[in-house]
């Protein structure tokens, strides 16, 4: 018990000082979901495969959107989609004070 | 007879991780009963079967635990590939084992972490966590996730981890092994701690099996029953053996716990060392049709899924019986007679999870 009482001396702290330090994430993070839209051909595959019903797609209005607050990062729509136009980022979706879901649209 | 009070021991206390409420019924400062009620954050995660499709479903039973996710959700994989009589590939049965065997030991680390604190150790507990934290780094770079890994999935597993990354996980562990063997020599060597622990809470190897202990707690007690040896995933070719001890405190059951910290890094190895190459998952077509029990070893002992099938998408019933759900009764056992003191660690030795329990 010795050692490890002159280790923690002399260590530096094993946590990060957030947000002071930065916060590493890795590689395979699963983070926010994005969306290329142009490449989206709306479908509607991901609705049908997300877990949480966070995505819904409407082909007449042809827009795309995703409520982030339901969404739990799984990343079903990335596997799903048959475009490769979704994808998971490494990096978690900002905090917000108001809860509003993020809408695309098609050009 | 002296008097007899009743003392409310929960739901919220600082030593409970999470909330079992115990009638604690004392005479003076010994324990004479205590009478457990749960249920208080039951969620209804067997009935949304019925709602989310059978391969939707894993993300469900993934979140049915916090710590030992992802065995769940393997557990329920290999239900539903059992009904189907899906094969899946080697290479995918060898990383499931590597997973499970990550989150048993971030499972006992945590563990070791909390029990710690709740006999007022409290520097141990965080230099527990600081090791388990290492651990989730490994985690969270082979699978996305620190705690909900999501890489299982019907029909095999989502992500490979190449030789380079299987390289990094052996040198991390080299480090981290000797990290644990520190920690954990405080718990085994140290007299305070030994102090608190021989002798409190025993539990006979009878009474574990008549009252339906499992796991950690169970071989503490000297019954060798670990469920990794039915052989599911890729254990059947992987050699180890069952640890018990025989004394039945709760000395016993950490020791029993720090010495499977060891075994896990023993089979991650072995795993590492012959798993083959090869695909990762088998394509899923049709839907199930029958009904399977699955049982497999969490880092708390035995999970049981009951699953059936009628021919549809969505599953008839599942049942989840949670290793902490059969502890509860041995753990009952053990509160009588003991002293009110020695309550939280008792309930810290069987590693509660009250999350999985009430489902």
């Amino acid at each position: 018990m010795t050692k490890t009482i002159l280790k923690s001396l002399c260590m530096k702290p094993a946590t990060v000082k957030y947000p002071f330090g930065p916060r590493e994430y890795h590689k395979r993070t699963r983070g926010k979901v994005f969306i290329d839209v142009d490449q989206c051909i709306l479908c509607s595959l991901c609705q049908r495969k997300c877990p949480t019903g966070a995505i819904v797609v409407n082909r007449n209005d042809k827009t795309w959107e995703i409520d982030p607050y339901r969404c739990i990062s799984c990343g079903a729509c990335v596997e799903a989609c048959p475009k490769k136009c979704l994808r998971l980022d490494n990096k978690y979706s900002k905090t917000s004070t108001k809860k509003e879901k993020e809408l695309f649209r098609h050009a | 007879m002296t008097k007899r009070t009743i003392i409310p021991f929960g739901p919220q206390h600082p030593v409970l991780p999470e909330p079992i409420h115990l009638d604690l019924v004392m005479e003076d400062e010994k324990v004479v009963q205590a009478i457990p009620s749960i249920g208080f954050i039951h969620r209804g995660l067997e009935k949304l079967v019925e709602k989310k499709d059978f391969v939707e479903y894993v993300y469900v039973a993934e979140r049915i635990c916090g710590i030992c996710s992802f065995i769940h959700g393997m557990t329920y994989c290999l239900a539903v590939e059992e009904i189907m009589k899906l094969e899946v590939p080697e290479r995918a049965s060898y990383l499931r084992v590597i997973w499970s065997e990550m989150s048993r030991i971030h499972s006992h680390l945590l563990w070791l972490g909390l029990f710690a604190d709740s006999f007022g150790f409290e520097s141990l507990f965080m230099h527990s966590w600081r090791v388990r934290e290492g651990i989730l780094d490994i985690i969270e770079e082979t699978t996305g996730g620190r705690v909900i890994f999501g890489s299982c999935k019907v029909g095999g597993v989502r992500k490979d981890i190449d030789k380079a990354g299987l390289e990094i996980i052996l040198k991390k562990l080299e480090k981290y092994e000797k990290e644990i063997k520190e920690i954990t020599d405080v718990f085994i060597n140290d007299s305070t701690v030994k102090h608190r622990l021989i002798g409190v809470g025993i539990l006979t190897k009878e009474e574990a099996y008549a009252l339906g202990a499992v796991g950690p707690t169970l071989r503490g007690s000297g019954v060798s029953q670990d469920m990794r040896k039915l052989g599911y995933a890729a254990y059947k070719n992987i050699n180890f053996e069952p640890i018990t001890e025989t004394s039945g405190d709760s000395y016993a059951r950490c020791v029993v716990r720090i010495k499977e910290l060891f075994q896990s890094i023993d089979i991650i190895r072995q795993a590492i060392a012959k798993i083959p190459e090869g695909p990762l998952e088998v394509k899923v077509t049709g839907t199930p049709n029958g009904e399977y029990f699955a049982r497999t070893e969490q880092p708390r002992g035995e999970v049981v899924y009951y699953a059936k099938a009628n021919g549809t998408k969505f599953l008839q019933r599942l049942r989840v019986r949670t290793p902490t759900f059969a502890n509860v009764g041995p753990l009952v056992k053990v509160l009588q007679g003991c002293e009110l003191a020695d309550v939280p660690v008792l309930v810290l030795t069987i590693d509660p999870c009250i999350s999985c329990t009430e489902r």
